[in-house]
């Protein structure tokens, strides 16, 4: 296992959503709150996956369509999608997913390595797979997908 | 706590000592002759002297130090405050504050400026001393003479501020006629609580003095109270010390230098003395008070300070006791009056003080602002409460509603006093174009008086940072091209010596300054020509006066005839407008050929609400800063006109204007909206012109809190902010400069880092 994934899930809980069949994860660290959807203010001249923003007690925080994101497709957004808002680096922002699944305690021999087929965009933001009770689980480095905020944190 | 942190705080202090300083020269120079406004000005240069001492800053220190001669000078009456001196005085306060900042940016300071001022310091004190010398020690002589027969009579004449002149035992003079002749320092040393209380030491104070020469000390306790009437943090302790030094008065003084402010201190070179048998020659007149050691061993607690020096004062105490019984109840009575006078003066003194000052914290502008956004979230979810009790409640009035409005008058109550904390009252900013004018009126040679208005005028911090560079700018103009040389505007009946007044006062919820002088006005017919030579205007043009008053404000744009060191570029006034703009304020001007010009500024009071117009574009709601915006009209299909392929124009009492469809340029929509069904919101832009917003609907006008878009997103272009409404949801606010600029043709930047990240 890699330097970088052991920081991923230091700690060694995560957090499991679903964005249509499929179960990702990040770790639980970064995960300041989990709110219902609320309306967001669409932004001008934002990528597609921006949804807009909303006030989350007087902060600005942009909304991002989790599935779009990952290179499926748009998500119709309901009362019944959740947002988990995650730090990323020093911004706050909120993920539209379809619903939060679970909380897991994992161990490092439950990571596997993401395996050879997936394109690069999935390589990309894909830190490992999890196998847990006949699941899998895609854990997700949110450095990766939102790399201008890292970077200004840097 | 390092060295670093009290240093900032020691600069800190000099900037309001610094400005304390000058509001109190300037109230000299306005006749004011207040004891209390000269010991305002000695302390502050004082205060900035003792802290710069501890950190080595000898630069400072040394002039601080001649300043603050100079002053003591004025203080004794020694030098009348006239407008020279006066004079030399506000630019000495300059140099200190040139010093002061050299001291903590680094950076040098006009050394020749410094030493000139030295000089004229100096001169102003000596030229002063040298007058009063020769009539110190008459009086010292005179009231010795008397005194020396019946000292025990004379004592009860000394009051509590005066010094009463030791008699040094003049009999001695026949029985030592040889002696060496040098000279002896009287001191009287009369320590205030406030001494103790700041940790100094009179018993370190007396040893100090020992080491000038020979000394020898009596310590007056006549105003030690009986045990029960004592206050233990008073100090009831005074000393009469003589030193044969010659090292003179200054190097007694150096010794008191920074307990001067806590203690009376009374300091007289007696030359004729002879020195020889001192301490014989001191015991007489030290016997001169009666004492009874009784008194002393029960006042054992008067507080350790004291108790070192209690052997010195028995001596004195038991010579004294003997013939003294019968006074000893007299004393201790007198002791306790005196005891009692002291501390009801020292209660006046302090609530003098207080009512005087203010009581003031100093507090991290990074907690305020945290307050004022969790008062700005507080406002914003008691609307959304509100609205969501409205929207539920169908039975009309109930109680809920009725504490909601409550809850409504409070917080709205505590978001002004929390906004009112960031509010600074204009004066510092005021007290700077002071210099400004000071220093213009030197190089230019034109006598010119500032006269300031409404300086205790509040408004935000970050406002009050960003005014003074525009209002240099002002000043300098004002004072280098709108007022007259001093011989011209004899000649044209006005005073030679020019005014200008700055003013500020609050308006309708913005601060309004007003700087006008009396000088020339705008010379219309020079502007015009230079507008024209420039190619800012046709040379047909038909303007208005208001309009040539107005091309001032163009870049580029300068009527002195020659460039000089102070202004004449031509990057003055536009610069004022860009910046005054750049607040969210507005500045206009009115002129008045030879009655001078008058400058308006209108600001917001704060850069963290914002007065904005709230509309709907392509169903989306957005703040348009009202500040920006001319005017609203209802287009008709007369008044508009397409122009080539996609730009229309609207037609304003016969001008012609771009129409801007906002949602377009924000890519909200994908084709132009029916100018028709909207409204239209006349917009001046930073680059001058003027163009038609259009927007679908004007919801209302609401003052909005200024939210960051930065903070967990990137900067949008077209979008200057976020603002959080009352039904909870973000609305951006409209960068109207970026989108005129849009509709100009240089389209909004599109790189978004979070679109690159594919």
């Amino acid at each position: 296992m890699t330097y970088a994934v052991k920081n991923l899930i230091d700690g060694h809980e995560l957090i499991a959503f679903r964005i249509g069949d499929q179960e990702f994860c990040v770790n639980i660290m970064s995960v300041r709150e989990i709110r219902g959807w609320t309306p967001a203010t669409p932004m001008p001249h934002a990528p597609p996956h921006v949804l807009g923003v909303i006030n989350l007690r007087g902060a600005v925080l942009p909304i991002i369509d989790m599935s779009q994101r990952l290179g499926m497709k748009r998500t119709e957004p309901t009362v019944r999608h959740v947002i988990i808002v995650a730090q990323v680096g020093p911004a706050a922002v909120g993920l539209l997913v379809d619903a939060v699944s679970d909380i897991l305690t994992i161990t490092d021999e439950n990571i596997q390595p993401t395996p050879d087929i997936a394109n690069e965009t999935e390589k990309a933001y894909a830190r490992g797979i999890l196998a847990i009770e006949g699941r899998m689980i895609c854990l997700i480095d949110l450095g990766v997908l939102f790399p201008h905020i890292e970077s200004e944190a840097a | 706590m390092d060295m670093n942190e009290i240093k900032e705080i020691f600069f800190q202090e000099c900037e309001e000592q610094l400005a304390e300083l000058e509001s109190g020269l300037l109230k000299l120079n306005d006749g004011d002759r207040d004891p209390e406004t000269v010991n305002a000005v000695f302390r502050a240069v004082h205060s900035i002297k003792g802290g710069a001492g501890a950190f080595g800053l000898d630069d400072l220190v040394s002039f601080a130090h001649v300043f603050e001669t100079t002053l003591d000078c004025v203080r004794s009456n020694k030098l009348e405050p006239t407008q020279d001196v006066l004079k030399v005085m506000l630019k000495s306060a300059d140099v200190l504050a040139d010093l002061t900042n050299a001291a903590r940016d680094g950076g040098s300071v006009d050394e020749a400026r410094s030493r000139t001022l030295i000089r004229e310091l100096e001169a102003l004190a000596h030229g002063e001393t040298h007058a009063a010398e020769p009539a110190a020690p008459k009086p010292v002589a005179a009231a010795s003479k008397p005194a020396e027969p019946a000292p025990v009579v004379a004592k009860p004449d000394v009051n509590d501020e005066g010094f009463q002149p030791i008699p040094f035992s003049f009999g001695d003079f026949d029985d030592e006629p040889a002696a060496q002749y040098v000279p002896t320092c009287q001191i009287v040393f009369r320590p205030n609580r406030e001494l103790y209380a700041k940790g100094n030491e009179a018993v370190l104070l007396l040893r100090d003095l020992s080491r000038l020469g020979e000394m020898s000390v009596y310590c007056d306790m006549d105003r030690l109270p009986p045990l029960d009437k004592m206050n233990p943090e008073e100090a009831y302790f005074s000393w009469k010390v003589s030193v044969t030094t010659d090292k003179g008065e200054d190097g007694v003084r150096s010794v008191f230098e920074f307990a001067e402010w806590d203690c009376e201190l009374d300091v007289r070179t007696i030359e004729e003395e002879i020195v020889g048998d001192a301490a014989d020659d001191d015991e007489p007149p030290m016997q001169a008070v009666p004492f009874d050691l009784s008194l002393l061993e029960d006042g054992p607690a008067a507080g350790g300070e004291e108790e070192p020096v209690a052997s010195e004062s028995d001596a004195a105490a038991a010579i004294a006791a003997a013939d003294t019984a019968s006074k000893v109840a007299q004393v201790a009575s007198r002791a306790a009056e005196n005891a009692k006078a002291a501390a009801a003066a020292a209660t006046a003194a302090q609530a003098n003080q207080a009512s005087a000052a203010g009581q003031t914290i100093r507090v991290d502008l990074d907690r305020v602002d945290r307050l004022i956004n969790l008062v700005g979230e507080l406002v914003i979810n008691q609307a959304m409460l509100s609205q969501s009790v409205v929207e539920n409640d169908n039975n009309g009035v109930s109680s809920i509603n009725m504490g909601l409005e409550e809850l409504q008058q409070l917080t709205r109550e505590i978001q002004d006093s929390v906004m009112a904390i960031r509010a600074q009252p204009v004066k510092p900013v005021f007290q700077r174009m002071a210099r400004t004018v000071r220093e213009i009126a030197d190089i230019t040679g034109k006598s010119v008086r500032l006269i300031t208005e409404g300086e205790n005028t509040e408004v935000d911090k970050t406002v009050i940072d960003k005014l003074a560079e525009p209002l240099t700018h002002m000043i300098r103009n004002a004072v280098d091209h709108g007022l007259e040389m001093p011989e011209k505007r004899e000649a044209l009946g006005k005073n030679p010596e020019g005014t200008v007044r700055l003013t500020a006062k609050h308006r309708s919820g913005r601060i309004v300054i007003e700087l006008a002088d009396d000088g020339a006005g705008i010379n219309r017919e020079k502007v015009r020509q230079k507008a024209i030579d420039n190619d800012l205007i046709a040379a047909d043009a038909n303007l208005s006066d208001e309009e040539i008053d107005n091309l001032i404000f163009h870049a580029g744009f300068s009527t002195a005839d020659k460039v000089s060191d102070l202004s004449g570029r031509g990057v003055g006034m536009d610069v004022v407008k860009r910046s005054i703009q750049a607040l969210g304020g507005r500045i206009s001007i009115s002129s008045k050929p030879g009655q001078g010009s008058v400058f308006t500024m209108s600001l917001p009071l704060t850069l963290a609400v914002l007065d904005g117009m709230v509309v709907t574009v392509a169903g989306q709601t957005l703040v348009v800063p009202l500040t920006a915006i001319v005017e609203t009209l209802q287009p008709e299909a007369s008044a508009i006109h397409s122009f080539g392929a996609s730009q229309r124009l609207i037609s304003i009492r016969n001008s012609f204007c771009p129409l801007v469809d906002v949602g377009r340029i924000l890519n909200f929509r994908s084709t132009q909206a029916n100018p028709m069904d909207g409204v239209a919101l006349l917009v001046e832009s930073e680059g001058g012109g003027q163009r038609a917003l259009m927007v679908d609907a004007i919801q209302g006008q609401r003052q909005v809190v200024i939210k960051s878009l930065e903070a967990n997103y990137t900067h949008v272009p077209g979008i200057a902010a976020a603002t959080i409404l009352g039904d909870g949801r973000v609305a951006l606010i409209l960068d109207v400069d970026a989108v005129v600029a849009a509709s100009r043709g240089q389209p909004l930047r599109q790189d978004i880092s979070l679109a690159a990240t594919g």
